[in-house]
């Protein structure tokens, strides 16, 4: 989805040096409730259509249902919104409104004094939206951001490779996903898409694999005991070696990115692999980015992540997370109304139909279109257990290195035994 | 150029003397604020936060409080990614200083030669540089795509199979290289080109006249005339080694397994990736202490001859 693409996308990263990161957020500007006048400095991330014309609509018309409060926006590029916020942070004057994807770095926001306790304020509507959304927003159980989207990751095939190599039903098991693959291998076909270079996909196989192993908890006790040398983990590891050697990823794959013309979503979408391990969004952007802009269309299936053989996890528990906002600590007593009616059902069902969110707001299930998005959210709906991307949910230090220690699994540079002696060094570290 | 000097020099001690005996305090302090306002808020004072910062385990949020003293320096100097840093800008100057400067160089001397269509030329190979980096890093990640990439196309036709080079551990550090090199090298040819057509033709002529072959003009005569630009090629170019940020990060984003990965895209990583300022900040200081020593040392020891002006006081203005 569009949300999630541009949070992903890695262009224009262009030189910030040492001199931007500490001379950058000079220059906060104060706007307290003083006076008649508010002024809500709203950060998101949806910088493109379909979403960006839906917020500034509803921004619109709030202002116009409000006098005395404006609404200024300021929608930013997912890589230089991180950048922004960072020197705003630094600088102690976050913006009064701004995306968040909750887990660490919301944490870290909120033990560093710059988000505001909004438990009390939400209480009155928090209900109407899904329990399993909250989790990543709610620290020491206050709640300090709020939801609009939420998804899964799980894998997106194609139906007609998977007919052509014989494949009767969609793998289940780990063991019949590697039979797969090796059939897919046979037939030609190459069986799994990867963007090496962004990192990020490889790290929910790797994450996925340690919940099926070790079961939902797992990932969670790692990071509270600063522990990841665990044999769960390390057989976590093994078993995506147990992928990775079979090479089942497209040629050039450590070079690829997501969303570039040549990356992971366009060859999916060109029919150039048989799958992806990806979020909701992948049925859009496969489309955006392949070559014919309509992507293999009905060819498109989905299905859950495979359980392990022993393994304690279940199919029924997700590896996900969504978009949201949080409040600065600054931010003028309208911002809570304001977000409050962001998040009804009306702006929900609105947001949902544009196809690049799935709302949070349980009464808006009924606006999602798509086949696919229904899946998900029927997939979402049924679920046991969630646990958010760990690149979110840990520190950002941990997180990157999540990403980084998986991505050398992947390249063989490293062993499944290397990789939790790494991840337990920056835990502790941190 | 000796005669230029003689002609100027006459008028010159006695006005240059007035001037020096009627400037007051006042002025020179009103003249120099501004610049050394501007100069201490923009590059001393965040030089002083880093060096700061770098002392502290800071996530970037608040003020630091966490004292490490220098263990964010031994960290980094123990740290495999970023000896690696190290010794990849080691590669990378070497690379620069013995294949891209010597063929701008040799490009240089043959576009100097009377050629038809000479003005094409020099435009041509002078046109790279006028693109930004991450336009270039944009269109090789195009050229240079694994499977439908212009290089990939080419290299069918001609019945071979193109590796993907931004995948390979092993040739990626070379393709950032010729990257780099095919940006740059247009302006090293132009310094080159015009410190060359600065030489009196007299010089080569008389040269030529002693019976000197071309290969011993160009090395007696032309090479050690055209010192002071070499000299400045050579300090460009390892400055710029050792900053090198937009061009990797948009071409590998220093991958795979930090392959192409550069002091600057390790500070960045840690700074805004991890949120690790402190550490960040001490890999900046690191960098800035590298740049500045290799600029101490370059300016007196190498280019000394060029600042007291003894063969030409081209290089020092260049």
């Amino acid at each position: 989805m569009t949300a999630h693409l541009s949070r992903r996308s890695l262009l224009g990263m262009a030189g910030l040096g040492a001199g931007a990161m500490l001379l950058g957020g000079c220059g906060g500007d104060d706007d307290g409730g003083s006076g008649g006048t508010q002024t809500i400095d709203w950060w998101h991330i949806q910088n493109t259509e379909p979403m960006l014309p839906v917020w500034a609509a509803m921004a619109k018309e709030y202002q116009d249902a409000h006098a005395g409060v404006t609404v200024e926006i300021q929608p930013l590029e997912n890589e230089a919104f991180k950048a922004k916020l960072t020197t705003a942070t630094q600088a102690g004057s976050p913006p009064d409104l701004f995306q968040s994807w909750g887990g660490g770095v919301l944490a870290q926001q909120v033990q560093a004094g710059l988000v505001k306790d909004i438990t009390d304020d939400v209480a009155p509507w928090i209900g109407s939206l899904l329990p399993l959304a909250m989790q990543p927003y709610t620290v020491e159980g206050r709640i300090y951001g709020v939801p609009f989207d939420l998804g899964m990751i799980g894998f997106w095939y194609n139906t007609a490779h998977f007919e052509r190599a014989g494949i009767g039903s969609p793998p289940a098991t780990w063991a019949q996903l590697l039979d797969a693959v090796g059939k897919l291998k046979s037939a030609g076909i190459v069986p799994i898409a990867l963007a090496g270079k962004d990192k990020w996909p490889g790290h929910y196989y790797w994450s996925y694999l340690a919940m099926r192993v070790g079961g939902l908890s797992v990932l969670q006790q790692a990071l509270e005991q600063k522990n990841f040398d665990t044999p769960d983990l390390v057989a976590a590891g093994q078993r995506f070696k147990e992928l990775i050697d079979l090479q089942p990823f497209q040629k050039g794959f450590l070079g690829a990115e997501y969303g570039s013309p040549d990356g992971q979503a366009a060859t999916m979408g060109n029919g150039g692999a048989a799958m992806e391990l990806m979020g909701q969004w992948a049925p859009s952007v496969q489309a955006s980015s392949s070559t014919s802009k309509q992507g293999i269309g009905d060819k498109l299936g989905f299905f859950p992540f495979p359980t392990v053989d022993g393994g304690k996890g279940t199919v029924t528990e997700v590896f996900g997370g969504g978009n949201g906002f949080a409040v600065g600590r600054d931010a003028p007593p309208a911002t809570l109304d304001f977000l409050k009616t962001l998040l009804d059902v009306a702006n929900q069902r609105r947001a949902a139909a544009t196809g690049a969110v799935l709302p949070t707001v349980k009464d808006a299930a009924d606006s999602i279109k798509d086949a696919t998005g229904k899946t998900v959210a029927a997939t979402l709906a049924g679920a046991t257990g969630f646990q958010l991307y760990l690149d979110q949910a840990y520190p950002p230090a941990l997180g990157q290195q999540v990403n980084d220690s998986v991505a050398e699994l992947v390249a063989g540079a490293k062993t499944p035994e290397e990789v939790v002696k790494d991840l337990t060094a920056v835990a502790k570290s941190q | 150029m000796v005669a230029i000097h003689q002609t100027v020099r006459p008028a010159a001690p006695p006005a240059r003397g007035r001037r020096r005996r009627r400037v007051r305090p006042a002025t020179v302090a009103a003249f120099l604020a501004p610049a050394l306002a501007l100069f201490l808020l923009l590059v001393v004072t965040p030089i002083l936060v880093a060096a700061y910062a770098s002392a502290f385990k800071w996530n970037g949020f608040g003020v630091p409080s966490d004292f490490v003293g220098w263990d964010n320096f031994t960290r980094a100097f123990a740290d495999p990614t970023f000896r690696g840093d190290l010794w990849r800008a080691f590669v990378l100057v070497a690379l620069s200083l013995l294949v891209q400067l010597p063929a701008a160089l040799g490009l240089a001397m043959l576009l100097n030669q009377p050629l038809r269509g000479r003005a094409v030329y020099r435009l041509l190979f002078f046109a790279p540089y006028v693109l930004s980096e991450v336009t270039t890093a944009v269109l090789f990640t195009l050229v240079f795509s694994p499977n439908r990439g212009l290089g990939d196309t080419l290299s069918r036709l001609l019945g071979a199979e193109a590796g993907a080079v931004f995948a390979d551990p092993d040739t990626v550090l070379l393709a950032v290289f010729l990257v780099v090199s095919w940006k740059y090298f247009g302006l090293h040819m132009v310094l080159f080109l015009a410190a060359r057509q600065g030489i009196p033709r007299e010089l080569t002529e008389a040269a030529t006249t002693d019976g000197a072959t071309a290969w011993q003009t160009f090395r007696h005569v032309t090479l050690p005339l055209l010192g002071p630009t070499i000299r400045i090629s050579v300090f460009l170019s390892v400055i710029g080694t050792i900053q090198l940020f937009d061009m990797v990060w948009v071409l590998t984003g220093g991958g795979p397994i930090h392959a192409s990965e550069t002091m600057a895209v390790t500070m960045y990583q840690f700074g805004f990736r991890r949120f690790e300022v402190g550490y960040a900040s001490a890999i900046s200081i690191v960098m800035f202490a590298l740049s500045f020593a290799f600029a101490l040392v370059y300016q007196r020891v190498v280019m000394r001859r060029d600042t007291e002006g003894a063969v030409t006081t081209r290089g020092v203005q260049g």
